[in-house]
């Protein structure tokens, strides 16, 4: 199975300036691909094109050759960098899991995630806790595609080795891709087969200031 | 207590713990920090790191005494050698302690960056020149400064944060958390401003998840773990790695690293409503024996730093 970005454009409003530009890219089963390159450059963009929360201006996101279903519970599944904004705020989190129809015990105790927290409101976890429960959901049977965007940047190193070690582990377990969007040298370097650098791929020329930053 | 120098901030055996209703009316407290010790001298950055929800953030709010009305504290809290006492505080706070407040939605919705940052002295015009050069080493434009919050993005919003606590003249600056949302570059120039205020002779309180970036710029490293201080080192015993780290938690954080084996712990920190009896770490502590499941080790001195376990060697 593929999932592939083909000549996509993106910008956010109709006037403004143009995020992405003519970028192609893909993903097999089995493949861990890191995404990295300056902030401003249109990862998370990226990241939330491939999963079909938005949709390109021009060219396409693949799955087998086919365009993503509207319908359904999506085979691609994002993680976003702030699970406080992904979250419903009303739902308690026993009702966000089970909206995913996903309750797999096993799994739920591997990322630590306590039976007490369930009966509790988002606003009551920290970040890390409700990460997990963010980690959980994406991984119901049907995710073949998985979008990490910085999934691990506001926790400490063990809570992120902790949760990386599951994820890695499931999408071996059952061969699926993984995109990994991150700052983090070290991190991309220890998760990813394949790293791309999106300001190469990128045909959307950004300002001199911000090509300075690649230098860094 | 005969003391060979005077610490700029020196914290002794500080508790929080919160007042909270259980059911009903009937109260309980909510322990979150307990028995932490650290100091801070002058031209030294002292790193805080450890596990999220540890008290981090809670021990700056202690020191600005900005923590909320539900909180008691207990121990002492000293500033050059003076009792911070409720009234002390808040004459230091803003002059002669900075923050820079982790979250972003500290900054004022309907101010102008740059009045923010000046702040409202009769001094703040003079300080224009200075804010001048602090935004363009953080790379932010001179617009920026005419700008609303509301108009900044989030790695924008924390580069005024840190412009708004390193532009006065105080003496000691706790920063929680200054650089996550910028690019490296961006947040190793942010680390570069701290230290050289510290080599100019003021001190720094540095929270941060980013060990890795803290580890070139700080002097010493306090390790937290479920609201208490587990280690004390110095930052050249995190870079040459774990057999010069003292406490098991120290150690799998470092091995917990990217770069050093990824390696996860099993279980996760205590809930600070239902606490280990003994040493907080014992729960999922490879070394644990009966004594550490009865009584909290206390801090010691051990090769050139401190820590809270009965076996480290």
């Amino acid at each position: 199975m593929r999932l592939e970005a083909k000549n996509i454009s993106f910008k956010y409003s109709s006037n403004g300036k143009s995020i992405l530009k003519d970028v192609s890219m893909h993903i097999d089963e089995g493949e861990r691909v890191g995404i990295v390159g300056p902030s401003g450059y249109g990862k998370s963009t990226l990241a939330k094109l491939m999963a079909g929360y938005l949709t390109p201006m021009s060219g396409s996101v693949l799955l087998d050759g086919k365009p993503l279903r509207g319908k359904g519970v999506c085979p691609v599944q994002l993680i976003y960098q702030h699970p406080e904004k992904a979250i419903n705020p009303r739902w308690k989190m026993g009702r966000v899991l089970e909206e995913s129809g996903f309750m797999n015990e096993e799994l739920l105790s591997r990322l630590g995630i306590e039976k007490q927290w369930l009966t509790r409101f988002p606003r009551e976890l920290s970040g890390g806790e409700l990460q997990r429960f963010c980690v959980a959901r994406s991984l119901f049977e049907g995710t073949r595609f998985l979008i990490a965007d910085e999934m691990s940047t506001m926790l400490d190193v063990i809570t992120q080795a902790q949760l990386w070690n599951v994820v890695l582990n499931e999408a071996e377990k059952r061969n699926m891709g993984l995109i990994v969007v991150t700052h983090n040298q070290h991190l991309a370097e220890r998760v990813c087969t394949r790293i791309i650098d999106l300001s190469l791929i990128n045909n959307e020329v950004h300002s001199q200031s911000e090509i300075a930053e690649v230098c860094l | 207590m005969v003391c060979k120098h005077e610490h700029l901030l020196d914290v002794q055996n500080l508790s929080v713990s919160f007042k909270m209703y259980d059911r009903g009316l009937v109260q309980k407290e909510l322990k979150v920090i307990s028995d932490l010790s650290v100091s801070v001298d002058r031209g030294e950055i002292l790193a805080v790191v450890g596990s999220s929800g540890s008290g981090k953030s809670l021990l700056a709010h202690a020191i600005m005494g900005i923590l909320p009305e539900n909180a008691a504290i207990q121990g002492a809290m000293k500033y050059q050698g003076e009792d911070m006492t409720p009234e002390y505080q808040e004459k230091l706070r803003g002059r002669q302690i900075a923050l820079v407040p982790q979250s972003v939605t500290y900054l004022d919705p309907l101010m102008r960056v740059e009045k923010q940052v000046l702040g409202a002295g009769k001094d703040a015009k003079k300080k224009i020149p200075a804010l001048k050069g602090i935004f363009n080493r953080l790379e932010l434009d001179e617009s920026v400064g005419k700008q609303y919050p509301y108009q900044l993005s989030g790695g924008m919003a924390r580069r005024v944060l840190v412009s708004t606590a390193v532009i006065g003249d105080a003496e000691l600056v706790i920063a929680d958390e200054p650089t996550p949302g910028m690019q490296t570059g961006q947040a190793i120039e942010a680390l570069r401003i701290f230290r050289e205020l510290a080599d100019e002779g003021k001190g720094v309180l540095l929270i941060t998840h980013d060990i890795d970036l803290a580890l070139n710029f700080a002097d010493k490293i306090a390790v937290f773990y479920a609201g208490t201080t587990l280690e004390l080192a110095s930052s050249g015993d995190f870079l040459s790695g774990e057999e010069s780290l003292r406490h098991p938690y120290s150690k799998a954080l470092w091995r917990a690293m990217p770069q050093n084996g990824f390696e996860p712990l099993d279980g996760f920190q205590p809930f600070s409503g239902s606490l280990p009896s003994g040493c907080l770490f014992s729960p999922r502590c490879s070394m644990c024996e009966k004594q550490c499941r009865q009584k909290i080790p206390e801090m010691r001195e051990l090769r050139g730093g401190f820590v809270r376990c009965f076996h480290a060697t």
